[in-house]
């Protein structure tokens, strides 16, 4: 357990003082959404109707830009064999990696949401769906992103590969949640797609530490 | 118990490259010839004596070729999550030459599923693509493919490679069918299974025939193929193994 909080607690410590903290995380999603309107005009309608897609789409970016250092930064520097070495089992670990990578990337954009929400011009009634749906999903995609980055620890430039291997299994994470904000906007109900990624998110928790502790040991025979 | 007078069985054996060699070189010149036969029958069935549909007229032809490449990107990708665990659970060193062997025929299937799909698309939905769930799915899988490839690629050493490619193609594996529920949520146009269903398949048994034939030729062929691809790698390793060698000993001899 104290392995754990350590790591927890080291993690955050990197990821502020190197500037990832999860402040600068929402300076992010900010951008991304300013860009947006120049890209697609002003549109006020539009900008609504795509609004669920472009929240989405920014946690899947935001979760892909960290990720390729995730592990590759502790392979470089020694700490992997240390992990592997600890008495505490490697998957859980990596869970607890994983978590604080989260930290700083789907959990500041899930309470973000509703204001950036209402820049986009959510429905009112999809602002909570909305912040739920990215709440229980963005710890799916950081997932599946853990499985990629410990597959691509070894490779000096992983970035490009790793978001080929990453993103296709995200697709899933993707429809539910977006569909989540969709149907709630629409005033439907959207408990079902809610589920579905609730499922999604547990089953990765399930498979994916387990995944990339068999890659990470794999790699060095 | 005598464990010298028990012969280990076949799939254990196979680990030796030599005797794969052995039983792959005596498989494949069969293989080939009924290859060579399914196709001719299939193809003969599919092009002269199946009839037109009544809807889509001569069009539905394409379904010939079309269809066994998806039976095909699908089976092949079981294949090749079987060779995983033969790598992972059971270090069959054989396996995952069998794995690297099958990537690129698998997503060449799942291609000629893609782009025959879109030539049968244009006359019968009128657009090339269509974002539909099948359309998409068979997409995803091919896109599954192409990251293992480059996976394959992008790691020197063939035994972390397949390693990580292992587990790249179970995680693949499991998330498989998520990404074909998932995408047919959205699901638009395309017809539904009319084949492998519950309560027999919808289509004649004019069109089946041919149609089963082409599956079996295509399935031929992917074993061919997959035998000569794996001879390759096997002979490919031997060769690197060999000058490594031989660089070692020039280095070590010219001191000596």
């Amino acid at each position: 357990m104290n392995a754990l909080l350590a790591i927890l607690r080291r993690e955050w410590l990197l990821a502020r003082r190197i500037g990832a903290g999860a402040e600068l995380g929402i300076v992010f999603f900010l951008i991304l959404i300013s860009v947006v309107p120049f890209a697609v005009g002003a549109d006020q309608k539009l900008i609504s109707r795509i609004a669920p897609a472009i929240l989405w789409l920014a946690a899947l970016l935001a979760t892909l830009l960290g990720l390729d250092r995730l592990l590759q930064a502790d392979e470089e520097d020694g700490i992997v064999d240390h992990l592997l070495m600890s008495e505490t089992p490697l998957s859980l670990l990596l869970a607890v990696k994983a978590l604080a990578h989260w930290a700083v990337t789907g959990l500041p954009l899930s309470l973000a949401a509703p204001l950036l929400g209402l820049m986009l011009a959510i429905e009112p009634q999809a602002m909570m769906p909305l912040a739920a749906s990215l709440l229980i999903g963005t710890p799916a995609l950081t997932l599946i992103g853990l499985v990629g980055a410990a597959l691509t620890v070894s490779l000096k430039r992983g970035g490009l590969l790793l978001s080929i291997l990453v993103l296709p299994l995200a697709i899933p994470t993707l429809i539910f949640g977006a569909t989540v904000v969709k149907e709630a906007a629409a005033g439907r109900a959207y408990s079902t797609p809610l589920l579905l990624l609730s499922g999604v998110s547990l089953l990765m928790l399930a498979i994916a530490p387990v995944a990339a502790a068999g890659a990470l040991r794999f790699a060095r025979n | 118990m005598d464990v010298t007078s028990q012969k280990p069985a076949l799939w254990m054996r196979l680990a030796n490259p030599a005797t794969f060699n052995v039983l792959a070189n005596r498989l494949l010149a069969p293989l080939a010839v009924l290859t060579l036969v399914a196709f001719a029958y299939g193809l003969y069935g599919a092009f002269a004596t199946s009839p037109a549909d009544y809807q889509q007229g001569e069009t539905v032809r394409i379904m010939y070729i079309h269809v066994p490449s998806a039976w095909l990107a699908l089976f092949v990708y079981a294949g090749m999550a079987a060779s995983a665990l033969g790598t992972l659970v059971f270090r069959h060193p054989v396996a995952d030459v069998a794995q690297k062997a099958a990537a690129p025929l698998g997503a060449g299937f799942t291609l000629i599923c893609l782009i025959t799909g879109s030539f049968w698309g244009k006359p019968m939905w009128g657009t090339w693509w269509e974002w539909d769930a099948r359309l998409t799915s068979v997409l995803i899988l091919f896109l599954i493919y192409l990251g293992i490839i480059a996976l394959w690629r992008a790691i020197d050493e063939p035994q972390r490679a397949a390693r990580a490619v292992a587990i790249m193609t179970l995680v693949g594996a499991v998330n498989l069918p998520i990404i074909k529920f998932s995408v047919d949520w959205w699901y638009t146009l395309h017809q539904p299974a009319s084949v492998f269903r519950m309560g027999g398949p919808t289509i004649h048994k004019s069109m089946l025939t041919p149609l089963l034939w082409m599956g079996v030729a295509y399935l031929l062929l992917y074993l061919s193929l997959l035998l000569v691809r794996m001879k390759t790698e096997l002979m490919a390793r031997r060769i690197e193994r060999l000058q490594i060698l031989a660089a070692d000993r020039q280095s070590s001899g010219g001191g000596a």
